[in-house]
């Protein structure tokens, strides 16, 4: 299941992909992250759940850097996160983002949003980046949308988009931040079964969700957070069935059953 | 009826406008937008001297800009823009003072622009790997400058209105003619319309062709 994962990387580093350790972070008065301590493996899909404010989506973005931390470390295949400039685009484009509100750009249309990073990140040649955009786009399914703006799309193609433009780049590590939280009910499924492709292929996750059945299936281990902290991390079985704390009880009797 | 114009090269003196307006033009739409850079800037020193230009130079009347290249720069510091003749000198240096001051607001222009793109473009730019000028070049400025054409036109309009102020240095363009005839002639209302007329001439077609290219180039969200 992980050999797409370890054919591209070369497996002399340690298993840990991405690991955090007693990270802090602060919004003014506010202890958005309080000692984070998570490793995620190569090829694991690590789904983080929890009530709005507990900090998952905040912890999703420390990842790349697109929050800065207070204390503590992140590394990333070994390599600590660089502070801003080259080294950390660098890193960045190793980590795919995709958020919760698209994020295409707005003024080009789908298949330039997917080759931008390779043209200008990777240098690659401009026909190598458009076929490889082109068969990106098939296999999220929208290789017919193309040539249109984002704007002409449905909230569902646009993020299938946006993970087509993550994967661009070939990255080691793929970050979902709340990727179906802006989608319309009907779209939800046709996004989550792009990522559970992606999660059979051996692809490095870490997604930040509500979709409770996403978690079930696609992931190998559950992190629950609350008010900054990791309260309990588990398989999903294991964490559905049985969770141990008695804030993971309450927050999963709140959305499983009405 | 209109013999008092006899002898005087109207149109050539608004060709100078013109051009004044051009190279002006251009000159303070590069200048104003790498101000702009500079006053999104993650470097603190470039932020402080594209805050600092702005405010400075927005707020002295270009009249004392203008008189300024002249009687300083030239007079006392030497600098002839690679002139040799004193009319070419005059105008270069009339552009130049016009580009300083026409930045300023340029730049004020952009900046607001830039705040109508939202963040999460400049993320997902800088979550492919793009550096911040990558993601300025190619993601925000492109996005900020269509949402800015209407104010940017107001902004040259006022340039084309504002090249009469280098008379004051004595470049040929149309208000120094006007000056002229005006002191020749006795029809002085009528040299005057025929002035006003000259520059809403120039600048409502200005007007409506950027406002019909701001709306169909606006980027749809």
């Amino acid at each position: 299941m992980t050999e797409v994962a370890v054919a591209k990387e070369d497996v002399a580093a340690s298993d840990d992909l991405v690991v955090l350790k007693s990270v802090n972070k602060h919004f003014g008065a506010l202890h958005v992250l309080q000692e984070i301590d998570l490793t995620i493996g190569r090829g694991e899909v690590v789904v983080v759940i929890g009530p709005s404010g507990s900090g998952k989506s905040t912890l999703c973005r420390t990842i790349n850097r697109l929050e800065t931390i207070d204390s503590g470390s992140i590394t990333i295949d070994g390599k600590p996160l660089p502070q801003e400039g080259k080294a950390l685009a660098r890193l960045r484009a190793d980590v795919g983002m995709v958020f919760q509100s698209f994020n295409l750009f707005a003024h080009k249309t789908v298949l330039e949003n997917v080759m931008l990073g390779q043209l200008k990140v990777r240098k690659t040649d401009k026909k190598k980046a458009e076929e490889q955009a082109r068969a990106l786009l098939d296999r999220v399914g929208v290789g017919s949308q193309a040539d249109k703006y984002p704007a002409q799309l449905s909230g569902g193609q646009q993020q299938r988009v946006a993970i087509a433009r993550a994967l661009a780049m070939d990255p080691k590590v793929m970050l979902f931040d709340e990727p179906t939280s802006a989608l319309d009910p009907e779209m939800i499924n046709e996004v989550l079964e792009v990522m559970q492709q992606l999660a059979r292929e051996g692809m490095t996750m870490v997604v930040v969700t509500h979709e409770m059945g996403f978690a079930r299936s696609a992931a190998n281990r559950v992190v629950f957070m609350a008010d900054g902290r990791i309260i309990e991390q588990a398989a999903p079985e294991q964490f559905f069935s049985n969770p141990r704390s008695d804030r993971a009880k309450d927050f999963l009797s709140k959305i499983l059953h009405h | 009826m209109f013999d008092f114009l006899e002898g005087y090269d109207v149109l050539g003196a608004f060709w100078t406008t013109v051009q004044l307006t051009v190279f002006s033009g251009v000159g303070s739409l590069v200048w104003g937008i790498l101000l702009a850079g500079m006053r999104v800037s993650p470097v603190p020193l470039m932020r402080g001297f594209g805050t600092a230009y702005v405010n400075i130079v927005r707020n002295i009347p270009l009249t004392i800009i203008i008189l300024f290249t002249s009687l300083g720069l030239a007079d006392i510091f030497g600098v002839t823009m690679g002139a040799e003749d004193f009319k070419i000198q005059g105008f270069r240096l009339a552009v130049l003072g016009l580009i300083a001051y026409t930045a300023a607001f340029v730049c004020e222009a952009i900046r607001s622009g830039i705040n109508t793109v939202p963040l999460g473009q400049a993320e997902a730019a800088r979550a492919i790997g793009l550096s911040f000028s990558q993601t300025l070049r190619l993601i925000v400025l492109p996005q900020a400058l269509r949402s800015v054409i209407g104010p940017l036109a107001n902004v040259l309009i006022a340039l084309t209105k504002n090249t009469t102020v280098a008379a004051a240095i004595g470049v040929a363009e149309a208000a120094t003619l006007m000056k002229t005839m005006i002191e020749n002639e006795a029809q002085t209302v009528a040299i005057g319309a025929v002035f006003a007329l000259g520059f809403v001439v120039l600048t409502l077609p200005t007007g409506l062709l950027l406002g019909w290219l701001g709306k169909r180039l606006a980027v749809k969200r």
